[in-house]
């Protein structure tokens, strides 16, 4: 397990003064109503995508075996593609990651272990990148990439905005800085280079750092609805959270039952992201996601 | 950058022109890129990504801003005329644009207060317990990354005139039903940022909890404070970083709103009650073709969240010293 959690464990036996027993059942009470806060939207989302006629009285909550169906799947399926739009989001999540890892990586190691002139220049400007919010820059963007550039309706226009995540960057630079410098001396003396030294000694050892950072990266792209909805016009290229919204907005009053297939979009649309979320979930630390939004 | 390698080369190529031989080449070299100068190579697929999409869309974004820009098609040439600071007089006196400010107000009024209390509340209590804990940090987190577009699925279903929220309330619920009530629709979608978001701050608040040292507690329960009190006296005062920090980034989100405005309530409606800036800046710049406006109220939103951004540098940077 991770170092956060140990030194948690520390802190709780040592810090906190012996709780009451009230006092426990107190935080339990807490921790349950919030746990039920946060995941009954999910239970309430996968129950909806399976009713045959929407019920949203508070028994409807409770599945009811004659009211299950999975025709909203099929219903949203006819509709927008879903397949095509898992792929769309396939590619361009994809691509975001690839250039991420390759050039983030290489990035974060100039910035943390070499020494050359500008190198504080460019991590204040992986700073700034990062907190100037992405939607301000969008009217040139779209200006430049979809008029001048004709990107629009085009895997490179959607990742190039995104390709390199500038938290990534920092996560990256940050692990690589916690490194023994001796190690890097030792071999440079025996004579490898910087890229033979990224590779085989640097890179091993910051293993989490980069399964963090994917998981991070992953999670944008996948999740993102404006600049791909701005630049696809083409149903046939859209993301699968762009063609979901532009079901929401334009054709889901035409539908039987609206809601169970947005539902069931919804589900197809969020299942990856949460699956794979859990199973890495242990990669997603406190310290690496609080440090590098702090810069 | 590739002017900054042919100048590399050119400086190289004059040198060993001069001939000083290969240390003299390096000297130079090393005098000019720094002692690694193979850190220019590894870092230059950043910088290239950099400018073309920050650097060069932000000067673009300036200089679109001060004329009245029309779209058109690649080649053909349409005039576009310099209008000075119209583009920006006319944001600050359109009444949508202060419409939208005065809803991130509003949204900034009932997310933040929420945000600090409910994550300093679930993050202290996650902190001490030991049981169900990989649970329970999961499925706070869970909302934080999935996709909006999935979310408000289910929000337009939880939230709809006859869905479960207004069945649970009875004859509590209001009427228009939430997300077509003028005066509820911005609320609504501060709640629904709220808990999409919350599980990023409860992770932001244990990282802070952390940092306060275990010392401030003993001596607290040796004066005889109680759990509720060294709470409010030791943990409050000591995740002040995050605090401040909650602040600024809702702001930033604040201002950038889209998708929630977009999809739960059509469009920033009812009647723009819960219009953000950046739904604006779509309406306008591509929507109805006056990128020059949209430009213009994209760099006077960027100019404000650089100032929030600056003032929690000094506020933070303050605590720390």
């Amino acid at each position: 397990m991770s170092r956060m959690t140990r030194r948690t464990r520390r802190f709780a036996r040592a810090g906190s003064a012996p709780l009451s027993r009230g006092q426990a059942v107190l935080r339990g009470v807490v921790l349950g109503a919030g746990a039920l806060v946060f995941l009954f939207p999910f239970y309430y989302m996968i129950i909806g995508s399976l009713q045959s006629s929407p019920d949203t009285s508070v028994s409807g909550a409770f599945p009811d075996p004659s009211n299950l169906t999975t025709s909203n799947y099929e219903a949203i399926n006819s509709r927008i593609d879903l397949f095509q739009g898992l792929i769309n989001s396939g590619i361009f999540t994809g691509g975001v990651v690839l250039c991420t890892v390759v050039f983030g990586v290489l990035a974060g190691y100039a910035l943390a272990i070499l020494r050359w002139r500008g190198r504080s220049a460019t991590f204040a400007l992986v700073l700034l990148v990062q907190v100037v919010p992405f939607q301000l820059l969008m009217i040139p963007l779209y200006v430049l990439i979809a008029r001048n550039y004709g990107l629009s309706d085009n895997y490179l226009g959607m990742i190039l905005p995104f390709a390199i995540n500038s938290t990534a960057v920092i996560i990256f630079r940050q692990y690589f800085l916690q490194l023994p410098r001796e190690l890097f001396e030792a071999a440079r003396i025996d004579g490898a280079g910087e890229f033979m030294l990224l590779w085989r000694v640097a890179l091993p050892l910051v293993r989490p750092a980069v399964v963090t950072a994917l998981l991070l990266t992953f999670i944008g792209p996948w999740n993102e609805f404006l600049w791909p909805f701005l630049i696809t016009k083409d149903a046939s290229m859209q993301p699968l959270a762009v063609s979901l919204a532009n079901y929401v907005t334009n054709v889901a009053a035409s539908t039987a039952n609206p809601y169970g297939a947005v539902l069931a979009g919804a589900v197809v649309l969020a299942a990856p992201v949460v699956i794979l979320f859990i199973v890495f979930q242990r990669y997603f630390v406190s310290t690496d996601v609080g440090s590098a939004v702090k810069g | 950058m590739s002017g900054t390698t042919t100048r590399q080369e050119d400086r190289t190529a004059r040198s060993s022109r001069r001939g000083p031989g290969p240390s003299g080449r390096r000297s130079l070299l090393s005098r000019l890129l720094g002692a690694q100068p193979i850190g220019w190579l590894f870092g230059a697929p950043y910088l290239v990504f950099a400018i073309i999409v920050f650097a060069y869309p932000l000067a673009f974004a300036i200089y679109m801003s001060f004329f009245d820009y029309f779209f058109s098609a690649p080649g053909v040439e349409v005039d576009k005329p310099f209008v000075g600071f119209d583009n920006y007089v006319a944001v600050v006196t359109d009444p949508a644009v202060l419409q939208s400010l005065g809803n991130v107000l509003v949204f900034l009024v009932i997310n933040v207060p929420l945000t600090v209390v409910l994550s300093i509340v679930l993050a202290s209590a996650l902190n001490k317990v030991v049981h169900l804990r990989t649970f329970l940090r999961v499925s706070y987190y869970v909302p934080y990354v999935t996709a909006s577009v999935a979310l408000v699925g289910v929000w337009l279903f939880l939230f709809s005139g006859n869905g479960l929220v207004n069945n649970i309330l009875g004859p509590l619920a209001p009427t228009p039903s939430w997300l077509v009530n003028p005066a509820l629709a911005m609320p609504t979608i501060a709640l629904f940022v709220t808990w999409k978001q919350l599980g990023f701050y409860i992770l932001l608040y244990l990282a802070a909890l952390q940092n306060v040292p275990k010392e401030l507690y003993e001596s607290a329960s040796t004066d005889g404070a109680g759990v509720i009190r060294s709470f409010f006296s030791v943990t409050v005062p000591g995740v002040r970083q995050a605090t401040v920090l909650v602040l600024m980034l809702s702001t930033i989100i604040g201002a950038n709103l889209f998708t929630e405005p977009y999809l739960l309530t059509g469009g920033g409606g009812p009647n723009g009650a819960s219009a953000s800036p950046v739904l604006i800046m779509y309406q306008r710049g591509i929507q109805q073709g006056h990128p020059g406006f949209a430009a213009a109220l994209g760099i006077l939103l960027t100019i404000a969240v650089l100032i929030v951004a600056l003032l929690q540098r000094r506020f933070a940077g303050g605590k720390e010293e």
